[in-house]
């Protein structure tokens, strides 16, 4: 009997801290809906008890039915069949079915598709706790962002028609990108590279009627072997970069076979598919040349959260391997967690693991307000001007503070995720290296995290220019303008004595250009998040709400006191150390290249 | 073709859960000590009405005889897909033993129209497996106990697999069927989510007067009946009233329920005191603690 809701102290406690009767009115809008759903809630306490109701049932389902199967997932794997489909490992597929009598494959969906309307920031708790109990299984479960590309953008034909199947879990989607020359650089997709076997050019093409048809291959397609479809192809050949790109949506059928099944090293349950397009008939999704610059955009925003989620879920259930480990191994007459190194260790873990969850929760709650904004500018806008004016202006705030946050969280929790799973070999020794425990397998599954939907360069590279910008700046004054605890106090200092060491380097960086920037990117963006971590620390640190630990006389708030304390001594110099860095202006890289690692290979 | 389901279902204290005082000095089971919770193997007898409904259709009528805390239980099987639940609740069927228990169940099965009946094996708290098979024969149906697989449901028969102990039996029976339902027969999806929206506010009426005198302590019994009244017509309209039956509403003769209908005697109450012998250590895990439970309950120590 195990309930990964339940057994998780951090998520109930931040459940109570984070404002949810904003995020349930925000969704709610005016708790319209439960006039005509029976279903809907009809304030905000009701939705906050769904809400939580549901993540129960679902910690449930991970912690009873789900991670007990993800051992035999991981060894078992999916199979190609000689017709071109695949069958999923037994335990993925019994998940699912579980899953969808379980109402949760349409998470953030509108209600009148048969979704239950919840929040962003509910959907990362829920992905978070199923990728705890099998993180391959989450790159089906967490794929939902792809049924709201179609409610976002489709037209309301395809929405219907697709929606509720969703919804109701009897169809999996993929979202079909990569191309074999086209990975990171999306504007390189061709239509879809060359179809090698039948040595025709590849491409989307319409008939005199209009109907639109794909040929060609795609490469990494994750779920690939599902059912719906979202297809970046060339519809304007003329245009070469990202304009020239649209969506379609290809059903699942004789004309899409999947010629090849990757071999990874591991998030081995979730089947990565080559897929050959055959002449397959395809929608188009919204406006023609907005494929790439539009609608991918915003799937990979929500994918990229899905995939911090996922990296968090998977460092929790390698933290707790270990931590179970040394409380009970026994080197030297002691347990191995009285040990200082392995004590150090295990703190470094659990904390840095609650730093990913605050962040990615703040930055849910961000993309939750963004998405409502823009809802609201769109389908209610005030007709009063200066609301208006308001409104707009909200609106860009929080989409650049969403667009900052987004690879900062997914970049923060992926490589969070790695170094906790390799800590957990570490701290089990030679019994970590062995498949007898769980550890091996979450340090492979968390390896992709740091390089799908973006790699952490990438991320970087996409989260630096808030960082130079002002936005994070913004933030950060805003967050050290709340109320904290007035034990906090020494803590604040040092973290607005961080501010002004990133201000210095932002300066000093600007005025080196824009390729120095790129080069100081990750220790910019790395000063920044843990500038954000320790003020939401401080925030957990002074909650409104407490909660008392299960076993221990000890209080949540007092834990974050500590945690908060430790975090922000231990970084204090890290920051310094890391804008000295930048500001030392060196070069080396652009200029010594060749120097220093010699001569560019001639074969 | 659709087969009506009616799945009997208990409210019992978690075994496998125990804290503190789990025992009464008169060796009772301190129920105030141990979280109540619906009894594992009927959850097996719901999973498989679900899976029934699933592939036939028909409709499933969940039945608990209990205290109203059993309200429960109840909601928890419309979170997991039952149409309907009833309550049924009566001070008069206080201290039922098995007999008086399958008379009383008897009563109210037969007021619903079914094909199958289906019951837990056993309930963890009495472990006597005995409510099902007279259950079936105070209904007059067939039984099919220990069941572990649904094989075939045609229009007229069912043939499922039976677990006998050292083997399995295969049998065929004519519907209208009783099954008792055993833990290995399938693993009990959760609440759907949509559902618990929906039916987290479903009460029944005893659940609301209780509230209603709880919130005013002051008020006069009229005056609380009719709130309560109003409430519980609130509530229907929205499909959120539990059904509510007593001894009387579904005609039991008295003489057959409560103590009076109820022949067991106790022959002798053992509290079990252990000297110590020997010792065993248990890792101060749940996984341990868990496993020395289990022991208990099977050396028989506590039940």
């Amino acid at each position: 009997m195990a309930n990964f809701y339940k057994d998780n102290d951090d998520i109930q406690f931040l459940f109570r801290h984070i404002d949810l009767t904003k995020l349930a009115e925000l969704a709610e809008e005016g708790f319209k809906f439960a006039n005509e759903f029976d279903y809907a809630p009809t304030d905000a306490g009701e939705a906050i008890k769904n809400y939580e109701m549901v993540l129960d049932s679902l910690g449930q389902l991970s912690g009873d039915f789900i991670a007990p199967r993800a051992e035999d997932v991981d060894r078992q794997g999916n199979t190609l069949n000689a017709d071109g489909t695949v069958t999923y490992a037994k335990g993925i597929s019994e998940s699912l079915e579980k899953l969808a009598k379980a109402d949760v494959m349409g998470f953030t969906l509108p209600y009148r598709f048969g979704g239950l309307n919840f929040p962003n920031l509910v959907y990362s708790m829920a992905i978070e706790i199923v990728s705890r109990a099998d993180a391959a299984l989450m790159n089906i479960f967490g794929l939902q962002g792809i049924a709201e590309t179609i409610n976002a953008f489709a037209s309301e034909e395809i929405k219907q028609q697709y929606l509720p199947d969703f919804a109701a879990g009897k169809v999996t989607g993929a979202m079909v990108l990569t191309e074999p020359d086209a990975g990171s650089d999306l504007q390189a997709v061709k239509v879809s590279g060359h179809d090698t076997g039948a040595e025709k050019p590849a491409r989307v093409y319409q008939d005199a009627q209009g109907n639109w048809f794909i040929r060609g291959v795609k490469r990494f397609i994750t779920n690939g072997c599902g059912d719906i479809l979202l297809v970046l192809a060339r519809s304007e050949p003329e245009i070469s970069d990202g304009r020239g790109l649209s969506l379609y949506l290809v059903e699942r059928g004789p004309w899409v076979k999947v010629r090849r099944l990757e071999e990874k090293l591991g998030i081995h349950g979730s089947p990565t598919c080559e897929l050959f397009f055959n002449d397959a008939p395809a929608k188009l999704i919204g406006e023609r040349q907005r494929g790439l610059i539009t609608y991918v955009m915003s799937l990979m925003n929500g994918a990229r959260i899905g995939i911090a989620a996922q990296s968090l879920g998977i460092a929790e259930a390698a933290f707790r391997v270990a931590r179970d480990y040394a409380a009970t191994r026994k080197q030297f007459g002691v347990v191995i967690e009285k040990l200082p190194a392995v004590r150090d260790m295990l703190i470094d873990m659990k904390i840095a693991v609650e730093a990913g969850r605050a962040l990615l929760y703040e930055t849910s709650c961000v993309v939750d307000q963004s998405i409502s904004c823009e809802k609201r500018k769109e389908l209610n806008p005030p007709t009063d001007k200066e609301q208006l004016k308001l409104l707009r202006e909200q609106s860009r705030r929080l989409d650049r503070l969403a667009s900052m946050l987004t690879p900062m969280s997914k970049y923060y929790c992926s490589e969070m995720s790695n170094r906790v799973a390799y800590d957990s070999i570490q701290v089990l020794g030679g019994s970590g290296y062995m498949r007898d425990y769980a550890c091996e397998r979450h340090a492979r599954d968390a390896r992709i995290t740091t390089i799908y939907e973006g790699t952490s360069q990438l991320q970087v590279v996409a989260a630096v220019r808030g960082v130079c910008s002002g936005t994070a700046e913004k933030f950060l004054t805003e967050l050290a303008g709340k109320e904290y605890d007035p034990q906090l106090k020494d803590l604040l200092g040092k973290l607005s004595a961080g501010m002004e060491q990133l201000k210095n380097a932002i300066i000093f960086v600007k005025a080196n250009g824009n390729e120095y920037m790129d080069l100081c990117g990750k220790a910019l963006v790395d000063i920044a998040i843990d500038l954000i971590n320790g003020y939401l620390f401080c925030g957990q640190a002074s909650a409104q709400v407490d909660m008392q630990l299960a076993g221990d006389s000890s209080s949540m708030k007092g834990r974050k006191v500590e945690i908060a304390r430790r975090y922000i001594t231990k970084n204090a110099p890290k920051i310094a150390a890391l804008a000295e860095l930048v500001k030392m202006g060196d070069k080396s890289t652009f200029t010594k290249y060749e120097a220093m690692i010699g001569p560019v290979p001639t074969e | 073709m659709a087969y009506n389901c009616v799945v009997l279902i208990k409210q019992v204290p978690d075994t496998k859960r125990i804290t503190g005082k789990a025992m009464n000095d008169d060796g009772t089971v301190n129920r105030s000590a141990l979280p109540a919770i619906f009894n594992p193997e009927d959850l097996n007898a719901l999973e498989l009405a679900l899976q029934i409904k699933d592939k036939f259709g028909g409709k499933i009528t969940v039945i608990t005889m209990g205290l109203p805390a059993a309200g429960a239980i109840l909601r928890d099987s419309l979170f997991r897909g039952a149409d309907e639940a009833i309550l049924l609740t009566d001070a008069k069927c206080a201290a039922s033993d098995t007999l008086a228990t399958s008379y009383i169940l008897s009563c109210a099965v037969k007021k619903i129209d079914y094909d199958i009946v289906l019951c837990g094996r056993q309930a963890i708290d009495g472990d006597t497996a005995q409510v099902g098979p007279q259950l079936a024969e105070k209904l007059g149906v067939p039984q099919i106990t220990y069941v572990e697989e649904l094989i075939e449901l045609n229009d007229k028969t069912i043939t499922a697999r039976r677990n006998i102990g050292a083997g399995w039996q295969q049998v065929k029976a004519k519907l209208p069927v009783l099954l008792t339902v055993t833990a290995d027969a399938n693993e009990p999806r959760v609440a759907a989510a949509k559902k618990m929206m929906k039916y987290k506010n479903a009460r029944t009426p005893i659940e609301v007067e209780q509230k209603i005198k709880l919130e005013n302590a002051e008020a006069a019994e009229a005056d609380i009946k009719k709130l309560a009244e109003h409430k519980c017509s609130e509530l229907e309209k929205k499909g959120l009233l539990i059904k509510q039956w007593n001894l009387d509403f579904v005609g039991a003769d008295l003489t057959w329920c409560g103590r009076n209908g109820s022949p067991t005697k106790v022959h002798r109450i053992q509290s079990v005191v252990l000297a110590s012998k020997e010792t065993k250590s248990i890792e101060p895990n749940d996984r341990g603690i868990s496993d020395m439970i289990h022991e208990l309950i099977e050396d028989k120590i506590i039940a």
